[in-house]
């Protein structure tokens, strides 16, 4: 079946010295440059990086699909001791899907929308095998219920868009494991997906592995998912591999200054925030065409020496006493990484205030009329949309409060009332002593408006392509009447991108002249312009690389503190809201399903959702023991949620037909920490911490 | 006005801006040689009263074939001569003045009809799209044909009327395309930010979602004026163009048709200047298009 190279027994995979560029208008642009890697049978490596470093280039060259303005420059790639550029066209086709599988970001884009998924199943060992319909149809069944679908045969009639995306995930995995590929190759394959659906892949990756015999290429930037799937990584920077190793050498010693950088600002959601403070990298990633001479991590790394990190030819070293741990440093002996105490990102604990935001029994439901005919009989024309039920909480001022949930509970719905995009159906929404619940932002004063301002999630969204930078800043300023005078406008203008730490020349730029992390900066600023009391941050860091993610977040917080606003931090990120947040509101589906501050929400008694996002988020750490609480079931649909407690269709701690039927009563551990379940009180004193940091005879810095 | 103030740096850039995208246009072959033609029939519309040889209006001998003598006997009827002994050549030279004034502007005038119809349904949405997108719906259902028809024997056929016939055909499909990108763009971030600010809809509209549908809207603009120009040739050719005696490519080609089997050139060279001149924005377009999606 294998046609013959079953009886093959050297590495699967063999990249050596491998370069690859794209070329385009601007000339050729070095995508991929002395790439070495040796994958063996059944083992998984991973790819480490931000955004630009290459690694997808990398996993395209082993696809051979690099597209029309992509090539191989040098070095060799080989495919079961065969260079894979020599294949021809047909040979490279039988290989892609049969013996070379790929599962990408966007399940929905991989999968045949007007196709069903059964069809699209069965093609593939129908175009690779010559097999009769049937044995095709009984394999993909084989291989859903393998990846742990429910009902499969129910799966193979329905279309991609019937099923939830972590179910598609499944479905494009089962795919590409269909004709029992030697390699696959996994590109940031839970990115798109909310984090405890994440969990769930995660863990069926980790079973392929042993089950199938397969190797894998595991591509992230996810360090935290590394550690759960892959046994070897390489740490990419800027189209080189920097750092590589085994997962342990390299998550426990790390020994490349960008790796020390990476892990620095990768919030840990067990540590102390004091213990772990987040570390930015300074600077940013450098574009293809303008790298440096020497090391490419150079002009960011704190330990540069000119003359040495300058110099060109700068190659991989192997570590003594580490075999297979190689790094590209040239200073990485020299380094004293004990006494290296770089400044982390911290906020320092300031005395909140008076309450500035009160949210009383605020909900929002939407209408949909249904137009048919079935509807209309039925009187049943008009539906709710609950997307908030009974919001309650306080914000104080200097206070940063974290609402946690994943995507479709809400959180988003609740800034726009906030924010006056819409209004509430019920309750009251108390703002500096006013009700704004019922007025819309064309009804409110401009410091009312001025005084409660957004921060949004895309940067590549939130500014205007049209305008320069100076001139939304300025149009802000003006609107909000903080000045009338130009020079004035001006003069606050250059203030204000002195405040996120821009040159002031951005003024006269363009948003696309402007990096991500920049962008987001100017969105803060914006925010800030008016003098706010209170600022929305609606996920403000979750689409920037890890390393610009922590500068991002600590400059917010600086800013924060200095002006003692309250922050209304909108976030699915676990990890990153135990650093900065003073209180945190958990959401499912509309409902608060626990409150407090941030201490009594880690740590237990907790609500079972809390429990298991805490269990779900990916922690790149090996000292560290969680339990594991996989989700069972998809998010109900907000347009007909569950009766009685809204998470009693996944809850691991359902206690029975009380769950189904009432509303949960609101059980008070400590005063301010509200959880909503019906769960016995020696029930919740039972609890035991989700994550636990393993005691290390290493590690004793940990008191 | 504070409102210079800030807009006062940005007008200097973006007509920077527009330069360093027009220049792009040199990348695409295939724009080169619309933009050369477009280039071209510009420069003779400009200087046609340098470049044509007889006065438009003048008579000679009749059905002169390409190439013959005048009546003066020293000077050549290049494309021949019509049937009422008119230079074609002297009157397509003339004719591409009208169809290069009245072309863009009746284009222009849909634009401005169109544009704010445009973002108006798709930014309001709700019963404001319901009523323009029916309006619209219901004047795309009419035959076109028909529809200036009725337009120009109603109101007279001049220069002018076809601007207002062109406008009221054009405008609901140029509604529809900004109506399609109005609804991608109102869901940006930067409007809501605009929203949350409390920016009146006016200037949302006309400031923060406008300029970014400039791209396709451009490259519509050149189909588009290639279309009018077959338009206006239609309606010369069905009597309902400029008055005569004036040239007007689409007249030439009615008055001399019955004349096609034995005597083509009075119809071929009209048409050839018709057809190139739509080619060439044709051709722009497709030059545009490809620069902008190359980045």
């Amino acid at each position: 079946m294998e046609n013959g190279s079953s009886s093959y027994d050297g590495p699967v995979l063999e990249c050596r010295n491998l370069c690859i560029s794209y070329f385009t208008r601007a000339g050729e642009i070095p995508a991929v440059i002395d790439f070495n890697m040796t994958l063996n049978q059944g083992e998984s490596i991973g790819l480490v990086g931000e955004s630009g470093c290459g690694k997808s280039t990398v996993a395209m060259a082993i696809m051979q699909y690099l597209g029309k303005n992509g090539a191989i420059v040098g070095g060799e790639v080989f495919y079961k001791g065969r260079d894979l550029t020599t294949f021809s066209p047909e040979e490279l086709r039988q290989l892609r899907g049969n013996e070379i599988a790929m599962v990408y970001q966007e399940p929905m884009a991989s999968l045949n929308p007007s196709m069903t998924l059964g069809r699209q199943l069965m093609e593939v060992p129908l175009c690779h095998e010559d097999i009769s319909e049937q044995e095709a149809y009984d394999r993909a069944v084989k291989i859903l219920a393998d990846v742990k679908l429910p009902d499969p045969e129910r799966i193979m009639k329905v279309y991609p868009h019937q099923i939830s995306g972590g179910q598609q995930q499944r479905v494009v995995i089962a795919m590409a494991l269909l004709s029992n590929p030697s390699l696959l190759l996994l590109d940031e394959p839970t990115t798109a997906l909310d984090v405890t659906v994440e969990a769930g892949i995660v863990e069926l990756i980790g079973e392929i592995a042993g089950k199938f015999n397969t190797s894998m290429v595991y591509i992230s930037h996810n360090l935290g998912l590394i550690l759960a799937t892959c046994d070897r990584l390489n740490v990419m920077y800027s189209g080189v591999v920097v750092e590589h190793g085994s997962v342990d050498e390299v998550f426990d010693h790390m020994r490349h200054p960008y790796t020390k950088g990476l892990f620095g600002c990768i919030p840990l959601p067990g540590a102390d925030k004091t213990a772990h403070p987040l570390v930015p990298i300074r600077g940013q990633l450098p574009l293809p065409h303008q790298r440096p001479p020497g090391c490419y991590f150079g002009p960011r790394c704190d330990f540069f020496e000119a003359g040495t990190c300058d110099q060109e030819g700068l190659g991989m070293t192997e570590v003594p006493n580490e075999p297979g741990h190689t790094v590209r440093c040239r200073r990485w002996q020299g380094i004293d990484w004990d006494s290296y105490q770089p400044e982390g990102v911290g906020a320092g604990e300031m005395e909140a205030g008076e309450v500035v935001l009160s949210i009383d029994n605020m909900k929002k439901y939407y209408e949909i009329t249904d137009n048919s005919i079935a509807a209309m009989v039925k009187g049943n024309r008009v539906r709710h949309v609950k997307a908030n039920e009974s919001i309650s909480f306080e914000a104080r001022s200097c206070e940063t409060v974290a609402i946690v949930g994943e995507s479709g509970c809400g959180k988003s719905t609740f800034a726009k009332v906030l924010m006056g995009l819409e209004t509430a159906t019920e309750g009251k929404v108390m703002f500096n002593g006013k009700d704004i619940s019922q007025e819309e932002v064309q009804s409110r004063t401009p410091e009312q408006i001025g005084s409660m301002q957004m921060v949004f999630q895309n940067p590549f969204d939130t500014l205007n392509p049209s305008h320069t930078v100076g001139s939304q800043l300025a149009r802000v300023i003006r609107k909000f009447g903080v000045e009338a005078d130009k020079d004035k406008i001006d003069a606050r203008v250059m203030e204000l991108l002195d405040l996120v730490k821009l040159p002031r020349d951005f003024a006269k730029r363009r948003p696309r002249q402007l990096s991500g992390g920049q962008k987001q900066r100017v969105g803060i600023a914006r925010a800030f312009a008016g003098n706010p009391s209170t600022v929305v941050a609606d996920e403000p860091v979750s689409a920037l690389d890890v390393s610009v993610q922590a500068a991002v977040t600590g400059l917010l917080m600086d800013i924060q503190k200095t002006y003692r606003t309250t922050l209304i931090f909108i976030s699915h990120d676990l990890s990153l809201v135990r650093y900065l947040a003073d209180r945190v509101v958990v959401m499912y589906l509309g409902n608060i399903v626990e409150q407090g501050t941030t201490d009594e929400v880690f740590s237990p008694p907790y609500h079972p959702y809390t429990e298991a996002l805490l269990s779900a988020v990916p922690i790149a750490d090996t000292s560290i023991e969680k339990k594991r609480i996989i989700l069972e079931g998809n998010l109900p649909s907000v347009t007909n949620p569950p009766s009685g407690c809204p998470f009693n269709t996944r809850c691991p701690r359902k206690i029975g037909a009380i769950c189904e039927t009432e509303v949960p009563p609101v059980y008070e551990p400590s005063p301010g920490h509200q959880i909503a379940c019906h769960l016995a009180v020696e029930d919740f004193e039972s609890m035991q911490p989700v994550i636990v940091q393993v005691d290390e005879p290493a590690n004793p810095a940990a008191e | 006005m504070t409102d210079q103030a800030i807009s006062a740096p940005r007008r200097e850039s973006s007509l920077l801006r527009l330069v360093k995208g027009a220049a792009l246009i040199r990348e695409s072959w295939v724009g080169m040689v619309g933009l050369a033609i477009i280039v071209f029939w510009v420069l003779v519309a400009l200087l046609a009263d340098v470049l044509a040889p007889f006065p438009p209006n003048a008579t000679g001998a009749a059905m002169t074939l390409p190439g013959g003598p005048a009546a003066d006997g020293s000077s050549v009827h290049w494309l021949g001569t019509d049937h009422l002994g008119r230079d074609i050549l002297s009157r397509i030279i003339h004719g591409s003045r009208q169809v290069l004034l009245y072309a863009p502007l009746a284009t222009l005038c849909a634009y401005i009809v169109g544009i704010p119809m445009g973002l108006a349904a798709g930014y309001r949405r709700g019963l404001t799209d319901d009523v323009l997108s029916f309006i619209a719906n219901v004047i795309l259902s009419f035959p076109v044909l028909v529809l200036y028809i009725i337009i120009i024997a109603t109101i007279g056929a001049s220069g002018f009327n076809i601007v207002i016939a062109v406008t009221f055909a054009s405008a609901p499909g140029i509604m529809r395309i900004v109506r399609g990108l109005v609804l991608d763009l109102r869901n940006r971030e930067y409007v809501f930010a605009a929203e949350t600010r409390g920016e009146s809809a006016w200037r949302i509209m006309m400031i923060e979602i406008l300029p970014n549908a400039r791209g396709p809207l451009i490259v519509d603009s050149c189909l588009r004026l290639g279309y009018v120009i077959i338009t206006i040739g239609t309606l010369g050719f069905l009597g309902l163009g400029l008055p005569p005696p004036d040239p007007d490519w689409g007249g030439m080609i009615t008055e001399t048709r019955s004349f096609i089997t034995f005597m083509p050139h009075m119809v071929v060279f009209p048409c050839l200047a018709i057809s190139s001149l739509v080619l060439g924005f044709n051709l722009l377009a497709d030059g545009l298009r490809e620069v902008s999606l190359r980045d």
